[in-house]
């Protein structure tokens, strides 16, 4: 009778043991990932507050300018044939910045402020204005088709901003502008302020607009219960949810708006911008060369009064914009990145 | 069944309940048996059911032969009618099914493809319009608007013929209350086009957002259903009527088993009614038989030759309407949708391009294998033909388009000289001849399968009310004798 029960005895501890055995090697794991995701998130609180603190004037972060030829305009000067050509990422629905004029006649070709720059561009490295392959991609597809190499470049009205830098090069800034609201001229929407409370704000998916009206309303400066929860695809898609009922007021870059405003009479800029942009072309982060020579081109372009910036603004964006150009040109540039 | 008659002899002295042909010339001898025999019933108590009485007096009267043959002729009587009864019934049920195929469900089915493809087609054009800027051609406003009156039409029909509160109804609706709001988005699209301004393009696309997500997904449940009515339809049509088949052989083997006896207590071969009896059962069963088989064959026909061939060459109209739309949107979007397949990078629309294509060209090969004769396999084949062509043709184009010389590409798919919307017309128009023709093939042979019915119901009553009648004669001149 002992023996059989010190047997069992003997079982049970066993049982025990493994018992035990089981729970650590469970519970290991667990205390193990829960360490690793700490250290992760504090990794990337401390790299972001590393760009925030270098990223006093993203616009400044861009290479001298330099008219040598490296690997990536080699690469593109290399192409054959029918392929000799820029591959840019441009927009076709912003209303004179670029786009397609269904009456252009018989051409299909896109026309507009930031394409007389591609053209440039295109002149310059290729030796032909007409060298471009256009693709048009929407605004939360640009740092992607930059990154996966199926466009050289994309000259999209493309804000310069911290967060962008640590994805894509950008050149040094061509246009100036600042966010602002678009909303019907009967609205009783005044700005970017508390009338903005209980309304409905679209925004394009991916754009400086939308990083900003959630940060602003985390921090408390745009009442909570605005609705920004409707995204499109592009930004011109706000115009057309505007103009259905469907939201009450668009916030997009002012060169943007202004554009949507003179499409449609009805609607207005409201307030004043509420922030300072820059447009640049981005490139891929590692194309040293091309943003170099990007940034030679923009250097001529800006001293070419005749066929360059100020003739490009006068035609395209003065009616919208003023005939001064004085607001929207970008500051002198600086050159900061080193490397 | 058999307990019918037993429990129906009302009250007691009267033992002919179910047998008015043969009146006052048989009771009287049936009386003198019965009448010693009758008072034992009330006898045994004023708390016996009437059923139980009933009963009694069955067994009593079996126990002679006038009694034994009243309930022959009565269960004769009975059968032959229910015989008749039932096939009526039954093939009623098949005839209604049968016209409903030929008249209702398969003509809804077919509307429900037209909706779909109408709607399809009008985005189609609503897209080639654009691609074409300020030029839209007159061909492509008109096609887009006979597309939109066809949709408009027919799901007035659809909606006439489907039942209140069905699902078919939810759909219709949705597609009548999203109709109007998708032409709207298109006119605004175009008058923005005509002033220059490139919201016209941003409402083009939520137009066309609006039909992929929305209306193509109803239109194509609401021919689903349609489909599975028609189905419906065939399955309540075609199935054997064996109740009614059952009942005629046991009707003809009771005359049979009725004849035998009588010849075995009579010697004689024939009695009149009870021969007219068995005629008239034997005619019913027969054009039961041979009509219900002919018009299965008929239906069946209908449905492998027709209704089967229809369906493909829906979806193969479909699918070249697909594939034209994505073409269309792959330069209306200029590169900007792609999608990863594996480890290759695709455009979005001409990757579905190439799956639409490939399904056509699955459907064209289905078609031309049902087709049955020589008229329906030419413009199958004629579309193939186009097919093969189209593909040539696109090609070309995107070669053009991934060089960047995007207004050729622009030509060689909505220009005047060789394109692929030529292709592309000219599958379309192939498919709707074949259309043309299977469905003539269809209504030919579900009107054969219909026409075999014809009369059926009415006719087996008729017929079934003379052979019970005949039954009754027959017995009534053997109960005659016993007088």
């Amino acid at each position: 009778m002992r023996d059989t029960l010190r047997g069992w005895g003997g079982v049970t501890a066993m049982a025990v043991v493994c018992a035990l055995v089981a729970l650590v090697a469970l519970c290991l794991p667990l205390t193990t990932t829960t360490k690793t995701a700490q250290n992760t998130t504090a990794t990337t609180r401390t790299a972001e507050t590393k760009a925030e603190g270098d990223c006093e004037a993203p616009e400044k972060q861009t290479l001298s300018p330099s008219s040598a030829d490296g690997d990536t305009i080699r690469k593109i000067k290399d192409r054959e044939g029918g392929k000799r050509k820029l591959i840019v990422g441009v927009d076709q629905n912003s209303y004179r910045w670029g786009y397609r004029n269904p009456n252009s006649g018989k051409t299909a070709e896109l026309e507009g402020f930031d394409i007389d720059l591609v053209h440039r561009i295109a002149e310059d490295i290729l030796g032909d204005p007409d060298a471009v392959q256009f693709k048009a991609i929407p605004t939360n597809q640009r740092i992607p088709a930059i990154q996966d190499g199926s466009v050289d470049m994309v000259v999209r009205t493309m804000t310069i901003n911290c967060d962008r830098i640590a994805d894509v090069a950008f050149s040094a800034p061509y246009f100036k502008t600042g966010q602002q609201v678009l909303a019907p001229k009967s609205s009783r929407v005044k700005g970017y302020d508390g009338t903005l409370a209980g309304r409905k704000v679209c925004t394009a998916a991916g754009s400086t607009a939308y990083s900003k009206l959630e940060a602003d309303q985390k921090a408390g400066e745009l009442p909570a219960d605005t609705d920004i929860s409707i995204t499109v695809p592009n930004q011109l898609d706000c115009l057309v949810r505007l103009q259905l009922g469907e939201v009450d007021a668009v916030v997009t870059d002012g060169a943007l708006a202004a554009s949507q405003a003179a499409q449609d009479p009805t609607v207005e800029l409201k307030g004043d911008a509420f922030t300072a942009e820059y447009y640049g072309v981005a490139m891929k982060k590692d194309a040293d060369d091309l943003v170099r020579r990007v940034n030679q081109i923009l250097v001529d372009y800006r001293k070419d009064t005749a066929n360059g910036w100020q003739a490009s603004y006068d035609r395209w964006l003065s009616a919208t914009l003023g005939k001064d150009a004085k607001k929207s040109e970008p500051p002198a540039p600086q050159y900061l990145r080193t490397s | 069944m058999t307990h019918t008659p037993k429990s129906s002899p009302p009250p007691p002295g009267t033992a002919l309940p179910v047998l008015p042909a043969v009146p006052a010339q048989a009771a009287p001898p049936a009386r003198p048996s019965e009448k010693p025999l009758a008072p034992p019933a009330p006898s045994t108590g004023p708390r016996r059911t009437a059923f139980a009485e009933g009963l009694d007096q069955l067994r009593s009267a079996a126990t002679t032969e006038p009694g034994r043959l009243r309930i022959i002729g009565a269960l004769l009587a009975l059968l032959v009618i229910a015989f008749g009864a039932v096939t009526a019934w039954q093939m009623t049920d098949r005839a209604a099914a049968a016209d409903d195929v030929l008249t209702r469900s398969q003509p809804l089915s077919s509307d429900a493809a037209d909706i779909y493809r109408s709607l399809a087609d009008a985005n189609t054009a609503a897209s080639s319009g654009f691609l074409a800027g300020g030029q839209e051609s007159a061909a492509t406003r008109d096609r887009y608007e006979r597309d939109i009156r066809t949709a408009a039409e027919k799901l007035v029909n659809a909606a006439a013929n489907a039942d209140p509160d069905s699902p078919s109804t939810a759909t219709i609706a949705e597609l009548n209350r999203l109709l109007p709001q998708y032409k709207g988005l298109v006119e605004r699209a175009r008058t923005y086009n005509r002033q220059g301004f490139p919201v016209g393009g941003a409402y083009l696309r939520y137009a066309n957002e609006k039909m992929q997500e929305q209306m193509l997904p109803a239109a194509e449940d609401l021919y689903k259903k349609e489909n599975q009515r028609l189905r419906a339809d065939y399955a309540a049509a075609t199935p054997y009527p064996w109740a009614a088949i059952a009942l005629g052989v046991a009707a003809l083997a009771a005359l049979a088993w009725a004849q035998h006896r009588n010849y075995r207590r009579t010697n004689r071969v024939l009695n009149h009614g009870l021969v007219a009896a068995t005629a008239t059962a034997t005619v019913v069963l027969l054009w039961l038989v041979v009509g219900h088989t002919l018009a299965r064959a008929g239906l069946d026909d209908s449905f492998d030759h027709g209704v089967r061939s229809l369906n493909v060459l829906h979806d193969a109209r479909i699918a070249s309407l697909k594939a034209r739309g994505n073409e269309n949107l792959t330069l209306v979007a200029r590169g900007a949708e792609t999608k990863k397949v594996g480890e290759r990078t695709y455009d979005a629309y001409d990757y579905d391009f190439g799956t639409d294509i490939k399904d056509l060209a699955g459907y064209l090969a289905a078609a031309e294998k049902l087709a049955d004769d020589d008229s329906g396999e030419r413009p199958v084949t004629a579309a193939m033909g186009n097919m093969r062509e189209w593909k040539k043709r696109h090609a070309a184009a995107r070669e053009q388009d991934e060089n960047g010389n995007y207004q050729q590409a622009l030509d060689r798919v909505i220009g005047t000289k060789d394109p692929t919307g030529e292709c592309f017309d000219s599958v379309d128009e192939n498919l709707r001849t074949a259309l043309a023709h299977e469905e003539t093939e269809f209504k030919r042979a579900a009107g054969d399968g219909r026409d075999a019915l014809t009369g059926m119901p009415a006719g087996v009553a008729v017929l079934a009310v003379l052979g019970a009648a005949g039954a009754v004669v027959g017995i009534g001149r053997r109960l005659s004798e016993y007088r």
